[in-house]
């Protein structure tokens, strides 16, 4: 075990260290840089003011400098100044980061909730009128665009109660962030509840006719200690895989649900840097993205083990 | 008799006050605003577009203002601001302002002389080594050529030094793009947290999120501004601030935020709301690569001119109500564009279409184009929806006369490197002019030395009738030589506009004494004088 988890701690280093490089050229091969769209902002096209920016930001070095410097700011916590306004990238990107963190985890809260029970339910009572009407709403939540679902939600929110749950001061309390969160983190978690959901199902019809649940209910086991006590842990296992890739989808998600109920998030304060080319901004969300990435898919693998004890990772 | 006469009397004042109710202003209250994008800072003098000017206007003062309280800007009607008074000397080169003693800073510094210096000498490059960096962008320099040099005669008095008269250069003083800077902060602060004299103090400028500005209790205005503060919210999606906006939770959209499809919404969701439609002075226009094949023939660039039929893009974009007119701003907003029938004269401007268009054909068939053989064009723009959609209205215009134009729509934020590029054929463009003046409009867009002459337009008879109305103090002698460099610029298919934008900015009945001007966005956002009637 041991052995095994030094190797996958290499192997997140070497991921990261591979999306480092990744993320900093992929940038700089993109049309167009900060100098190109400071000057281009206020309209004008002069070549001496844009060098003078260039040389200012340090763009005119090497880049395997320039990505050096980064890199081992980066190892000593220092994520270095943002181009466009001039503050420490720390201090822009850090009080984002846990406006997104809650939605998103409220988002995947929601899809858990909603789509695991969801899905037991609609397998348990196959080809039912309330399985058919599970699998619909399943199915219009992974067609349903999210950024035309939280529109949707807002418009109907200022029809019929005057009103619009969009962000436009911080939270006072808890209870403030929570109720505020919450709609956006329905709109964006719909469509990974229906994922689930889905899932849930499939994967519970497949548990259920196997014969371990056959002996379980001649044994006299209730219907729900076979449901729930022995198919479900069985089931639970690409349920749990796709709850891990969902959690990097979030990301995509929030973009847009960021976007539309105006919150200001990291997700959508990483498109806004794209836009500007803030190198410093988008490497720096970017890792962390993969960083979350990487610990969530380590802590997948994890609870392979938690829930089937017969999965050993051999040393 | 005598109690007749006060009955009448009494009669008339008390119709009086009923016609013309006098609302008491009211102290207090946060104007809550929506803001459309990030601004890319917060320097007003370093960037170009209104994202800047209208949250951070009313952080500074100017030398001299536009009267805020007039719809429309003028040269008569600029009122003192930093400046308690201003002389011209006889040749009209000198220009000696009297300053205000006791203004101070946002941090608690006295302002003087010395700032006004120092910020035109940043404008002009002649910034002392040490403040070289407080201007890092100057998108209007050329505002400022005929600008000699600055002199401080004393705390309280500074001199402009012109090089010729300019009956233009008060009125490029009063613009919102003018403020006073303050020279003891680094650029860097006046990009992200700015320090100004003005009614509001910047508390925090949120990339992304929120402007917050706060009064200034310092203001020397006494009694100004009557807000406690301004919340600016950036709120990117445009469904978004106007459901916002309908719901009650803004008191103010974004300028001109509201377009006439939408203000049918806004008004049947929240009719008490009131909305202005007034004249942005910000014009669609065609630009044309007058550097490389096939554009440099000038006779195909005169075809493109005849093919424009203005009406449609008025009709499909603005529901008719834009102002049709060539380089200025026509009247009845504009003060210094052609009338309607002396525009009617100019080439492809007239009513008869079809005309226009003939000529065209005929221009392109002798250049060997015809339906079967099309110039195949790709029609540049920025791809922002009030780029694109007059784009596709122009190639749709465009097959007419055998151009089959591609849209290439191009991401916004390299959108002037492009140009500058000359990596384009053709073009359509949005111009945004800060005063309604000539000398602003052409020595910005269309003189061979302007950083914003995007296109390198150059025509030294142009560029000698620029400098000549320039210089010209009879207004009806100024106002012929303009109408002959709009000709010119027509005939030469520089810049050909479109039609000049219009549209809505509304508010709550609760915000009171928020006056719009109608020839120009960027010059009425102090809001010192703005209260709310909560």
């Amino acid at each position: 075990m041991g052995s095994y988890l030094t190797q996958r701690a290499l192997l997140m280093v070497l991921t990261l260290f591979g999306m480092s490089v990744l993320i900093f050229v992929m940038l700089r091969l993109v049309p167009g840089n900060i100098a190109d769209i400071l000057v281009d902002s206020a309209g004008i096209v002069d070549p001496v003011e844009k060098a003078r920016i260039v040389k200012d930001l340090g763009l005119d070095r090497p880049i395997i400098d320039q990505y050096l410097q980064w890199i081992f700011g980066l190892a000593r916590g220092d994520l270095g100044f943002a181009y466009v306004s001039e503050r420490p990238a720390i201090e822009e990107i850090a009080p984002r980061i846990p406006v997104s963190a809650n939605l998103a985890l409220l988002a995947l809260i929601y899809s858990v909730i909603l789509g695991v029970p969801l899905g037991v339910i609609s397998a348990v009572r196959q080809n039912t009128g309330l399985d058919y009407f599970l699998r619909v709403v399943s199915l219009s939540g992974l067609s349903l665009p999210s950024f035309w679902l939280a529109l949707l939600i807002l418009m109907a929110s200022v029809q019929w109660f005057g009103m619009i749950p969009m962000y436009t001061s911080e939270p006072r309390s808890f209870i403030d962030e929570f109720l505020l969160l919450s709609v956006p983190a329905a709109a964006v978690g719909f469509r990974s509840s229906a994922l689930i959901m889905r899932l849930t199902r499939s994967s519970m019809l497949e548990v259920m006719r196997q014969d371990y649940i056959r002996t379980a209910r001649s044994k006299g086991a209730s219907q729900t200690s076979v449901n729930y006590q022995h198919a479900l842990r069985n089931a639970l296992l690409p349920v749990v895989t796709i709850i891990g890739i969902e959690a990097a989808f979030l990301i995509g998600g929030l973009i847009v649900t960021e976007t539309v109920f105006n919150i200001p998030g990291v997700a959508r304060f990483l498109v806004e840097a794209i836009v500007w080319r803030d190198y410093p901004i988008v490497q720096n969300i970017v890792m962390l993205i993969a960083f979350v990435t990487v610990m969530v898919n380590f802590l997948v693998d994890m609870a392979y083990m938690a829930l089937d004890p017969r999965i050993k990772y051999a040393d | 008799m005598i109690k007749r006469l006060t009955v009448v009397v009494g009669g008339l004042a008390a119709l009086m006050t009923v016609a013309t109710p006098v609302l008491a202003q009211k102290q207090g209250g946060t104007l809550r605003a929506t803001h459309r994008d990030n601004p890319p800072s917060a320097s007003i003098h370093e960037e170009a577009t209104i994202s800047t000017v209208m949250p951070f206007m009313s952080v500074f003062n100017n030398l001299v203002m536009f009267d805020p309280k007039e719809k429309l800007n003028s040269a008569d009607k600029i009122v003192p601001d930093l400046a308690e008074s201003w002389s011209w000397n006889a040749d009209k080169t000198k220009l000696t302002f009297k300053l205000r003693q006791g203004v101070k800073w946002h941090d608690g510094k006295p302002f003087s002389a010395k700032d006004v210096k120092c910020t035109w000498d940043a404008l002009t490059g002649r910034a002392a080594e040490a403040q070289r960096d407080l201007i890092r962008k100057n998108p209007r320099k050329v505002w400022y050529s005929n600008l000699k040099e600055v002199t401080v005669g004393s705390d309280s008095e500074v001199t402009f030094t012109l090089g010729r008269p300019q009956s233009s250069f008060l009125p490029m003083l009063a613009a919102g793009y003018s403020p006073v800077y303050a020279c003891h902060v680094t650029g860097r602060e006046m990009r992200s947290k700015p320090i100004g004299t003005g009614p509001f103090k910047v508390v925090a400028f949120k990339r992304g999120e929120s402007i917050k500005l706060v009064r200034n209790p310092d203001y020397w205005k006494k009694g100004l501004p009557y807000l406690d503060g301004i919340d600016w919210k950036i709120v990117p999606n445009r469904s978004t601030r106007v459901l916002g906006f309908v719901a009650g939770e803004f008191d103010l959209t974004f300028d001109s935020d509201i377009t006439f499809p939408l203000l049918q919404d806004v008004k049947s969701q929240a009719p008490h709301a009131v909305c202005e439609a007034r004249t942005t002075n910000v014009n669609t226009n065609l630009i044309v690569n007058r550097d490389a094949p096939p554009f440099d023939n000038p006779k195909l660039r005169e075809a493109l001119v005849l093919a424009i039929d203005r009406k449609p893009f008025n009709d499909v974009l603005v529901q008719g109500k834009a102002l049709i007119g060539a380089a200025m701003l026509p009247p009845p907003t504009g003060k210094w564009g052609m009338p309607p029938d002396e525009l009617a004269t100019l080439p492809g401007y007239g009513q008869d279409i079809a005309k226009n268009r003939a000529a065209a054909q005929a221009i392109m068939k002798s250049l060997g184009y015809g339906p079967d053989k099309p110039l195949k064009v790709k029609i540049a723009t920025r791809n922002i929806a009030i780029y694109r959609d007059p784009a596709v209205i122009l190639i749709d215009q465009l097959k007419q006369i055998y151009v089959d134009g591609e849209l290439d729509a191009v991401d916004t934020t390299v959108w002037h490197t492009k140009v500058q590029r000359k990596d384009y054929a053709v073009g359509l463009n949005l111009t945004g002019i800060g005063v309604d003046d000539p000398d602003v409009n052409f020595y910005e867009n269309f003189h061979s030395t302007s950083s914003r002459n995007y296109t390198g337009y150059k025509n030294p008879k142009v560029d000698e009738l620029i400098d000549m109305q320039s210089a010209e103090a009879d207004r009806a002698k100024r106002l012929k030589i303009v109408g002959e460099i709009e000709r010119l610029l027509v005939k030469d298919g520089a810049r050909p506009v479109i039609f000049h934008g219009i549209a809505n900015t509304c508010w709550q009945p609760a915000v009171k004494n928020l006056v719009l001007q109608h020839n120009s966005i960027y010059n009425s956002w102090r809001l010192e004088s703005v209260w709310l009637d909560k």
